[in-house]
């Protein structure tokens, strides 16, 4: 289907049926329970998954497939945040202008750093990219406030030009919206103690991820991608089979690029602000983090590593020390001190600590991240399963699933 | 003229530090061929040195006064700290006064400490590993370094002042014959930047010097055959990467009063040090130190008023602007080696 074969297409269809029904899987707790901070199935949270996972794929298609880490990727996010939120001053409200825009301006910018960068392959690179990103966000944040409202941003005002858009209602306030549908607008759906919200700009960023999963996907495949494969295996075969490999990683630098500006014109769809400190190199750093989490080079990999670290800094983030005492309620009481002593540090403020500790852990011994980690368990499985009659079976499984 | 003495003096302070963290990054770089992100989270560790024995040097129990009351006519209860005990109270407001270079002494034991503990518990696996995975998993070590520090000393700054003789500044222009009053310059500043330069000379004394220096540079040039002539490289090398960590964290130690320690300090370092080491080439040891006080100048230079009217912004952009130039003029950097990280 869509000239992908078999078991693409599975995936594609799984990850499809995923997002589609991502209200209803990530609401597991009835409302008022005392498990429902877990429940990550609120629209602000779900449009982060979608977006950060549309970012990593994006980083992946270059580190993945090229194996150049780029440090500062972060700022073609930040340059398409940018380029939406000016369309949305001057010409609509309507998102797919802002969009589109961020796409082509992320683009323009990643084939004018790209350029420069690729000129040094390794560490080089990776200092070059850095330091883009780092001149992008100190410009930003101080002479160029004038384009960019340095230090508090920028975001649609009431008497902004909006040349498409006709005046706004007296009182009304400009809203993100497709052809009239806004984005905050949601339907609420109440199962006895549950409650699910669909969120229209959840969708939108959903139906928006999925195309991008299915184009990296037919990347992937395509013979371009075994081109930069060819890259991140060997380049020095590569040349001396009279290839050059600039223009590919050349062109995958900016179709990341293009795929980072998606991620930041969806979030100013979503949520209609923009700040500096979206292009800081954290940010950028938060992007390498999610890829290698998930496994960098695999299909899914970026996606599921982008769902796992927004979950933690949203839901891990919150829990407090009461609440620990109300989970370990049932200890005895210096136990259950004890108890709450030792898990305090890498819960609420401190989840950055258990991220980097989960991080390290990955890549010590996971290179291939998650998708590693639950390839070897299915193959652990099914080893046990066949009871060791066929060894050979468990050495093909654990070839990586790109 | 005194302007730009005036500029060349700030910038000294803040290239020493950029020139000690590169020292140690090429340091480790050259040695045991790691990339590792992890050494602005040793230049913080360093910084919480000063700040951890200055709260173990004013640990205080309490003491009546019965000399002095409160208003509501009690007795005062007044903190004492355990040193007044021990040295009398003369000696030991000395001593907590003095609190920031005495922590050099403290930081270099724990220094080393982390350093060989990192090398042998973590970095000791990734040799063989690529360097993308090396960076990678110094950087994790990295988020978790700065969080522990987080966790216990709290998110704010951290005031360590100076001992009182050097706070303050003094008028250097008059000094040199200058109109008085033209060049002000703190005193710690310039303790700073001495402290560095001994600092720096003192590691390219021990390497140039001192036999196991040379066996060191010998393992720099060719690891295996030094491994073949029966020396035991790999321990040496584990040695520099404690010596690595000591110079980073002196260099935090003595910056407290600088900026006060943070737990994030260490990676807006650490980004503008990789940019010195790649700026000054890959495993030259001069290089980074060069690039270093070259950086650190020019940084202050561009922040002078004159030249932020011509070209707005320049101060905040002017290392990286630098970096690009020279990465794409001269990609081996200032004084890179051959063969070094050109893959």
């Amino acid at each position: 289907m869509f000239g992908l074969n078999a078991k693409d297409t599975r995936l594609l269809i799984i990850v499809a049926i995923l997002t589609m029904l991502a209200p209803f899987i990530l609401n597991p707790f009835p409302e008022g329970s005392a498990m429902a901070q877990f429940n990550a199935g609120y629209p602000d949270l779900m449009q982060r998954f979608v977006i950060f996972g549309i970012f990593a794929i994006g980083f992946n298609i270059l580190f993945g497939l090229t194996g150049y880490l780029s440090f500062g990727h972060a700022a073609f996010l930040g340059v398409g945040s940018y380029a939406a939120i000016w369309m949305m001053k001057l010409l609509t409200m309507n998102v797919i202008p802002a969009i589109v825009m961020g796409v082509i301006v992320a683009g323009l910018f990643a084939l004018v750093v790209g350029y420069i960068s690729l000129r040094r392959s390794g560490i080089y690179f990776s200092i070059l990219t850095l330091a883009f990103a780092q001149m992008s966000f100190a410009l930003a944040y101080s002479v160029l406030t004038p384009i960019t409202g340095g230090e508090t941003g920028l975001q649609p005002k009431v008497l902004d030009p909006r040349i498409l858009d006709g005046p706004l209602a007296e009182g009304a306030t400009p809203k993100a919206n497709l052809f009239g549908l806004t984005m905050s607008s949601s339907y609420e759906m109440q199962v006895g103690g549950w409650l699910f919200t669909f969120n229209v700009g959840y969708y939108i960023a959903a139906i928006v991820m999925l195309v991008a999963f299915y184009l990296a996907i037919r990347l992937f495949r395509s013979p371009f991608g075994m081109m930069l494969r060819a890259v991140k295996s060997n380049q020095q075969r590569m040349n001396y089979t009279g290839l050059n490999a600039k223009p590919y990683t050349l062109a995958a630098f900016v179709i990341s690029g293009m795929y980072a500006g998606l991620a930041g014109g969806l979030l100013v769809a979503m949520d209609t602000q923009v700040g500096p400190e979206r292009m800081f190199w954290t940010a950028s750093g938060e992007v390498v983090l999610m890829t290698i989490l998930g496994g960098a080079g695999t299909l899914i990999g970026p996606v599921l590593g982008a769902g796992a670290i927004k979950y933690m800094e949203n839901i891990l983030s919150k829990i407090n020390s009461d609440i620990l005492h109300t989970w370990f309620a049932f200890l005895p009481d210096g136990l259950e001190d004890l108890v709450v002593t030792l898990i305090y540090p890498f819960i609420g403020k401190g989840w950055h600590l258990t991220l980097g500790i989960i991080f390290m852990l990955v890549v010590i011994f996971l290179p291939g991240g998650l998708v590693e980690g639950g390839q070897r368990i299915a193959a652990w499985f099914r080893g046990r399963k066949a009871k060791g009659s066929d060894k050979d079976a468990s050495g093909t499984t654990t070839e990586p699933a790109e | 003229m005194d302007a730009l003495l005036l500029q060349f003096l700030n910038g000294l302070d803040k290239g020493s530090a950029y020139a000690l963290i590169a020292l140690g990054l090429t340091l480790i770089f050259g040695t045991l061929g790691v990339v590792n992100f992890a050494h602005g989270a040793l230049f913080m560790i360093g910084a919480f040195c000063a700040v951890t024995l200055n709260r173990i040097l004013t640990l205080s129990h309490e003491v009546i006064d019965e000399t002095r009351t409160d208003f509501l006519g009690n007795p005062l209860k007044v903190d004492v700290p355990y040193v007044y005990d021990i040295f009398g109270e003369a000696t030991g407001a000395a001593i907590i006064d003095w609190s920031v270079p005495l922590a050099i002494l403290f930081a270099i034991p724990v220094m080393i400490g982390v350093g060989v503990a990192m090398e042998r518990g973590l970095i000791r696996h990734f040799y063989k590993r690529p360097h993308a995975d090396q960076i990678l998993v110094t950087f994790g070590l990295a988020i978790v370094l700065q969080e522990i520090i987080k966790y216990y000393y709290g998110a704010n700054p951290i005031p360590t002042p100076a001992p009182a003789a050097f706070t303050g500044s003094f008028d250097f222009g008059a000094m040199i014959g200058f109109e008085p009053n033209t060049i002000i310059y703190p005193y710690w500043r310039l303790v700073y930047f001495c402290f560095a330069a001994v600092i720096i000379g003192a590691v390219f004394a021990f390497l140039q010097f001192t036999t196991f220096g040379m066996v060191v540079r010998a393992g720099m040039a060719d690891r295996e055959t030094v491994g073949l002539l029966g020396i035991d490289i790999d321990r040496r090398f584990t040695i520099m990467f404690g010596m690595a960590a000591a110079v980073a964290g002196l260099a935090g130690v003595m910056y407290a009063p600088i900026t006060s320690p943070n737990y994030h300090m260490g990676m807006d370092f650490l980004v503008l040090s990789f940019v010195v080491v790649v700026v000054g080439g890959m495993g030259s040891l001069p290089g980074a130190v060069l690039a270093g006080f070259l950086l650190g100048i020019l940084e202050s230079f561009a922040s002078m008023r004159e030249v932020l009217e011509i070209v707005p912004g320049l101060n905040q952009i002017i290392i990286y602007l630098v970096a690009i130039v020279i990465l794409l003029t001269r990609p081996r950097g200032l004084m890179g080696r051959k063969g070094v990280m050109e893959e």
